[in-house]
């Protein structure tokens, strides 16, 4: 819950793989993208979506399911038409004239994905390296690199749903691409899995790889990305980094203590006068107390809390966390 | 569309096609012909009282009766899940993501198991045409040959169909229903429409229109490409007189057959958009 993981854009864009080169231009433009289906266009997937992803950045895409996540990335790999608007990728119009150049440039995971299951997973690698005209070389390099490489020779029929994502993330990394889509990447995977999987991600930020990636599990991804989008019924709610998105609402902060016992009374006198919820239960049986104030007079009350001497036995500050971010952007 | 890229096209035609190679649909396919055509050829004829080989141009027409019905059968069955059933997947979207343009998918699933259907095709009755060639001669060698020429045509133009009919269909089952009725439709049903018109109308629609309408149907084209090539089934048939001799020239059937094929993947092209 301790999240501090506030990275400026400004850092980002002097980070790795971009350090001797001049400011690059986002990767990825959307202006005033939409998105209707149905034979009235009354379902709204998209509506009006204005983004810029900053190259070499690790960009969340959040949202409920149905949100129009996945409608999104469609749109910007050039598989579903935008009812309006422009999308640039890699300085590129989608699916303008010289796109299949930029698709070699391109990585991209769709989600639940069923790859073919009388391949193997290397033969799986090896068609794909073949259609993204890159040499076979890296293809047990990249099943290596997602944990596959003892069950290369095996049908992907008898892939566990984890090793099918893991198999699938490998193709999006064949031909080293500068850009990568990954839609819910880490369904279906357990907890080391998905530790496994964003030690990848980070070190293809590391190389200045730009990585976009959706999800609907906020405690997972807060902590990873570098920026983020909030996406709700097709529409942009708010977006920057976790910190921006905290600083803009104003979110209370928590601060959870332990007290000797008995010492309730105290604790409401060092805190007289400062903007700080209390319980109901002071405190005086010893538990954990939550208190909550606005996030400018935390360190007032953290200074008034020292006060209580040694008879302050734990403090903890919490931020807060997306999560709250997306459910105080929901009304 | 600007240019179409031969790569791509072979490598998503080589792995359909070594998918049914690897699967055994090859295999099991030209076991199918093979037996077939075999059982036709030495007891086709016990009916009339003996059983052994008799003459080629009986077990041609015989063969054809059969295949028929069993390659557009299994072409449809083959051809019809190639576009929706990788939709369905979700790995049709992987595809379209890499340096692959939709013309190039189509044209390369189609290869691929037109390759396939056609390398069974060969050798299931390839096998039983090598079995036959003792007792056969040149000219029934050739007309045995031309058979097998026009089932693979036949067979193209099913798949071709049924490609079709994977871009059309919203989902595999709507694939598979509509596969089923188009080969109703040709098989069993489009003859006895031009039947009964005729016979309706006393003669009088059709007539001389008649023959022209057996070319809207890729079975028929296949049937009038093997019957009126061979003289004994002609005068058998009693069909001569009604037939134009225009249309007996197999270049000509060949090249509206040619045209089944063209014509459903130009559609399977032009209405695969995002
Ligand atoms: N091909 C389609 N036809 C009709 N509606 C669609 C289609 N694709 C997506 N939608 C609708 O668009 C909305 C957004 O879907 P999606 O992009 O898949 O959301 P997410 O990925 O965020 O879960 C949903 O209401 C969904 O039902
Ligand atoms: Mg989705």
């Amino acid at each position: 819950m301790n999240a501090d993981t506030s990275l400026s854009l400004a850092a980002l864009s002097g980070g790795a793989g971009a350090a001797a080169s001049p400011p690059i231009a986002p990767p990825i433009i959307l202006a005033g993208v939409e998105k209707r289906f149905g034979p009235t266009g009354q379902i709204r997937a998209v509506d009006g979506v204005h983004l810029e992803v900053p190259a070499g950045a690790l960009f969340g895409l959040i949202g409920h399911n149905g949100a129009g996540k996945s409608t999104l990335f469609k749109m910007m790999l050039g598989l579903v038409t935008p009812s309006a608007g422009s999308i640039t990728v890699l300085g590129r119009p989608v699916n303008g004239p010289d796109f299949r150049q930029v698709r070699r440039s391109i990585g991209y995971l769709p989600e639940n994905v069923v790859l073919y299951d009388n391949l193997t997973g290397l033969e799986t690698l090896r068609f794909f390296a073949d259609l993204k005209g890159v040499t076979h070389a890296g293809c047990p390099a990249a099943l290596e690199r997602v944990g596959l490489a003892h069950a290369a020779g095996r049908r992907v029929r008898e892939y566990s749903k984890g090793m099918r994502q893991r198999l699938g993330f490998a193709q999006a990394l064949l031909g080293d691409p500068r850009l990568l889509f990954l839609d819910e990447p880490t369904t279906g995977l357990d907890p080391e899995a998905i530790r496994d999987f964003y030690r990848i991600v980070a070190e293809l930020r590391g190389d200045g790889v730009t990585v976009v990636l959706t999800s609907h599990i906020l405690a997972e991804i807060q902590e990873r990305v570098d920026c983020l989008a909030i996406l709700e019924s097709g529409r942009i709610k708010a977006q920057g980094t976790v910190q921006q998105l905290r600083d803009g609402l104003d979110l209370p902060v928590t601060l959870a203590l332990r007290l000797a016992e008995g010492h309730g009374p105290l604790l409401r006198a060092v805190l007289a006068g400062l903007p700080v919820t209390l319980p109901e239960d002071d405190g005086t049986g010893g538990g954990v107390l939550s208190l909550a104030c606005p996030r400018d007079a935390k360190l007032a009350v953290v200074a008034a809390l020292m006060g209580l001497g040694d008879r302050l036995l734990d403090l903890q500050v919490q931020e807060p966390s997306l999560e709250d971010v997306f459910f105080g952007t929901r009304g | 569309m600007a240019m179409l890229d031969l790569h791509p096209i072979a490598v998503i035609a080589g792995k359909e096609f070594w998918d049914r190679i690897r699967n055994r649909w090859v295999l099991a396919v030209a076991l199918v012909f093979t037996v077939f055509a075999l059982s036709i050829a030495y007891f086709g004829t016990a009916q009339q009282g003996s059983v052994g080989f008799r003459s080629i141009d009986l077990t041609i027409a015989s063969l054809v009766s059969l295949v028929i019905y069993l390659i557009p059968l299994i072409a449809l069955m083959l051809g019809f899940d190639a576009i929706v059933g990788e939709k369905e997947r979700g790995s049709l979207d992987l595809l379209l993501t890499l340096p692959v343009t939709r013309v190039e998918v189509i044209l390369g699933k189609y290869l691929g198991l037109a390759g396939a259907l056609t390398f069974s095709s060969v050798a299931g009755f390839g096998l039983v045409g090598l079995i036959l060639s003792p007792q056969l001669n040149v000219a029934a060698l050739i007309h045995y040959a031309g058979f097998m020429g026009s089932a693979i045509l036949l067979g193209m133009a099913f798949l071709s169909l049924a490609v079709m009919v994977s871009v059309l269909a919203l989902d595999r089952t709507r694939a598979s229903g509509l596969a089923i009725a188009l080969w109703f439709f040709f098989v069993l049903i489009f003859d006895l429409l031009i039947l009964g018109i005729l016979v309706v109308s006393g003669g009088q629609f059709g007539g001389d229109a008649f023959p022209y309408l057996l070319l809207l149907n890729p079975a028929d084209v296949f049937r009038v490409l093997n019957v009126f090539s061979l003289d004994e089934v002609r005068t058998l048939y009693g069909l001569a007189t009604v037939f134009p001799p225009a249309l007996s020239h197999p270049a000509l059937l060949c090249a509206v057959m040619a045209a089944w094929i063209a014509a459903p993947l130009g559609v399977a092209m032009w209405r695969f958009k995002p």
